[in-house]
């Protein structure tokens, strides 16, 4: 037999029918759903008088535009509150099994479904939602995709897909303290571009990767996407397997050891062809913050903000030189002597019961800086936050002078209140530092869930150790 | 889904590279639970001076005169000249939507995020991945070109230019012939998904055997 990629596998074992135009009609599992991104799927669904092929394969929660504060007084845009009434609406009208916003179970979709055990080794999984890569931490192919998409898997359980190249990344070495998942995925980004990954799907592997936790692992599959590839992937073992363990949605009693032994195949062959294959030194990789619009726009800690005139490449120069000035920088400045106004730490990128303690390890016993306008701490799900108030993290956090908040979506990407003000710039634990993505004007710098702490509590970027 | 055949228009020149779907539509409007009406919100924070929402009057708004969309030259354009990985960012079906509804049926680049590149096709609209340098003279020829428009034939794959140019363009371009069929003749995918039930039936019983705990 070939060898053959994770990707490979998974792909193979989900192929429905081969079509001789090179596409293939594939099988998908799960589908997660979310209010954004699936009114017009169940409209396109009405109006052509179809019906869900497999209710039981999805899962919906609302999670972009739902209050993180005064949940009993429900959503007072209306706007924002007819989209989540719609989800709610389509999901009992269909009958598609629903965390609504006043169950402990609700959160970012990309969070609730590993935690309830819906996602599962080896199996498809996808969403209205770019940042599905997310499950690729547990040997799952998943994946985004539009609206149009999200009403072809509901009608038919399948979407016809044309198979993407594979890439390895491979991190050599053992990591330096305090770089964590997110540093790892920021670095990978800056070095192979946001476009790098375009027609791929990614496998990340190395010593570094099988030393991370499950959340660390979802930290980096959550952002494969800003390298530009649909799919990120992490090759199954026991780590992954404690974690599944005994979640709502996992296998029970004698199917438990027949799925283990059926996942224990989801890693790539030991001689496997990839298409192309990065390798990094993780001992190379410092904390990173981003200085621009884009995920490839970072450096570590320690560096200056990049000068244009270095730049050789023109259409790149003009890039450097409108993300400076959006974001508000001087090149040849040190990102640790830049103020900042407002520190988020959530999203589906670092929202995890893992990022809570380590913004907590940073923030214990110290105090939120007096020019800091805001900083908020909102939990990826009910279930984060009720175990992050019982290891008694809240009180910690909100000592220091942190917001505790309810869960969702929330300053990622500001479709709900909390959003930043023109030029305010902030330490943000999400995914994207786009132009007014976390509300118009804003600035946005992306961190892990420490070095946000840390920003929070000198009121710039700093090193951890340096605090 | 509207057929796709042949169409000659204005071409639009958008010269940044990384154009994201926030930019296309900005959250804000994404709010809505139609899939039409988003065209005039295309670009918003790009095109208006102030900040829009939902529900306002776009009319009444001062639009921005530098930026492309804006200028007179350009108007009516339906296919839009872009840098690479254009499309990047959230999976939105909204930005398609927006570019469609606005009238944007061909958009141009050197490459196209994943997501948004497949969403094209759910929405009429066809993105063509040509070399860099062949999108760099097509950037110099529509900016030196003052109402001139291109042509852009899905049949026989070619952009050509009509007479008022100086230069002569004709341009081939490749496309699966899977999405070129649909785009032809406005197909759609679900249905040509669910002649093959059958197919789906038989491997939903085999699957049940070795992953029974999905089913
Ligand atoms: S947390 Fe942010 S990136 Fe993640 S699903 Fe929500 S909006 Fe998207």
């Amino acid at each position: 037999m070939t060898a053959k990629t994770l990707y490979d596998k998974l792909w193979d074992s989900h192929v429905v029918r081969q079509n001789n135009d090179g596409t293939s009609l594939l099988y998908i599992d799960r589908q997660l759903i979310h209010e954004v991104t699936s009114p017009q799927a169940f409209e396109g669904l009405r109006m052509s008088g179809r019906q869900p092929w497999k209710l039981s394969a999805n899962l919906a929660t609302p999670d972009h535009n739902v209050p993180t504060t005064d949940r009993d007084k429900g959503i007072a845009d209306p706007i924002s509150k007819l989209q989540v009434d719609t989800l709610d609406d389509n999901c009992n009208a269909f009958g598609i099994t629903e965390f609504k916003m006043d169950d402990i179970r609700q959160g970012i979709v990309h969070v609730v479904s590993p935690e309830q055990g819906a996602t599962l080794p080896g199996m498809t999984l996808v969403c209205g939602d770019s940042h599905t890569s997310t499950h690729g931490a547990f040997g799952t192919l998943a994946f985004g995709i539009g609206t149009s998409e999200v009403e072809h898997v509901l009608a038919t359980q399948c979407l016809i897909q044309k198979k993407s190249k594979n890439m390895l990344v491979q991190l050599n070495g053992q990591l330096n303290p305090d770089v964590t998942a997110k540093d790892v995925i920021l670095a990978i980004i800056g070095k192979i571009g946001t476009a790098g990954g375009t027609g791929y799907a990614i496998e990340f592997a190395g010593e570094a990767i099988r030393s991370f936790s499950m959340e660390g692992r979802m930290t980096l599959s959550n952002m494969a996407i800003e390298a530009g590839a649909r799919a990120g992937m992490i090759a199954v073992d026991n780590t992954t397997i404690e974690y599944v363990k005994g979640r709502p949605y996992s296998p029970k009693g004698e199917q438990w050891q027949q799925a283990v032994d059926f996942w224990s195949d989801f890693y790539s062959d030991s001689d496997a062809h990839f298409d192309k294959t990065v390798t990094l030194d993780a001992s190379d990789i410092q904390p990173q913050v981003t200085w621009g619009t884009s995920p490839e726009m970072t450096m570590s800690i320690d560096d200056t903000i990049p000068d244009p005139a270095q730049e050789a490449d023109s259409v790149k120069q003009e890039g450097i030189k409108a993300a400076l000035e959006y974001m508000g920088l001087t090149a040849g400045k040190a990102i640790n002597e830049v103020p900042v106004d407002v520190v988020f730490i959530g999203s589906c990128t670092n929202s995890r019961i893992e990022d809570i303690r380590a913004a907590a390890i940073v923030a214990k016993g110290k105090k939120v800086a007096d020019s800091i306008k805001q900083a908020l701490v909102v939990p990826g799900s009910g279930l984060i936050k009720q175990q992050a108030e019982e290891e008694g993290l809240d009180k910690i956090l909100t000592q220091a002078g942190f917001e505790w908040r309810e869960p969702g979506c929330s300053m990622c990407l500001a479709m709900n209140a909390d959003r930043l003000e023109p030029q305010e710039r902030c330490a943000s634990t999400s995914n994207r530092n786009f132009e007014g993505r976390q509300g118009q004007g804003g600035r946005t710098h992306l961190v892990s869930p420490a070095m946000a702490a840390a920003a929070a509590i000198a009121g710039h970027f700093t090193r951890i150790d340096k605090l | 889904m509207e057929k796709f055949t042949k169409i000659t228009a204005v071409t639009v020149p958008l010269d940044r590279a990384n154009v994201d779907t926030d930019a296309i539509i900005p959250k804000q409007f994404l709010k809505s639970i139609k899939r039409s009406g988003f065209g005039p919100n295309l670009f918003d924070e790009w095109r208006y001076l102030d900040h829009g929402e939902p529900g306002m009057d776009n009319s009444q708004r001062a639009v921005n005169p530098d930026f492309v969309l804006n200028k007179a030259r350009y108007s009516g354009a339906q296919i839009l000249l872009a840098r690479d990985n254009f499309g990047c960012g959230s999976s939105r079906e909204h930005a398609p939507w927006a570019l469609e509804d606005f009238g944007i049926r061909v958009i141009i680049a050197p490459g196209f995020a994943d997501i948004f590149y497949n969403n094209c096709f759910k929405n009429g609209i066809l993105p063509i991945i040509l070399a860099e340098s062949t999108v760099d003279q097509l950037f110099q020829a529509v900016e030196a070109n003052e109402g001139a428009r291109l042509t852009v034939d899905l049949e026989q794959q070619k952009i050509l230019s009509d007479e008022s140019m100086d230069e002569k363009i004709d341009i081939s371009f490749e496309l699966d012939q899977f999405r070129r069929h649909c785009l032809l003749e406005g197909l759609d995918e679900i249905g040509l998904t669910l002649e093959h039930s059958d197919d789906i039936r038989a491997y939903e019983n085999k699957q049940k055997k070795i992953t029974p705990w999905l089913y």
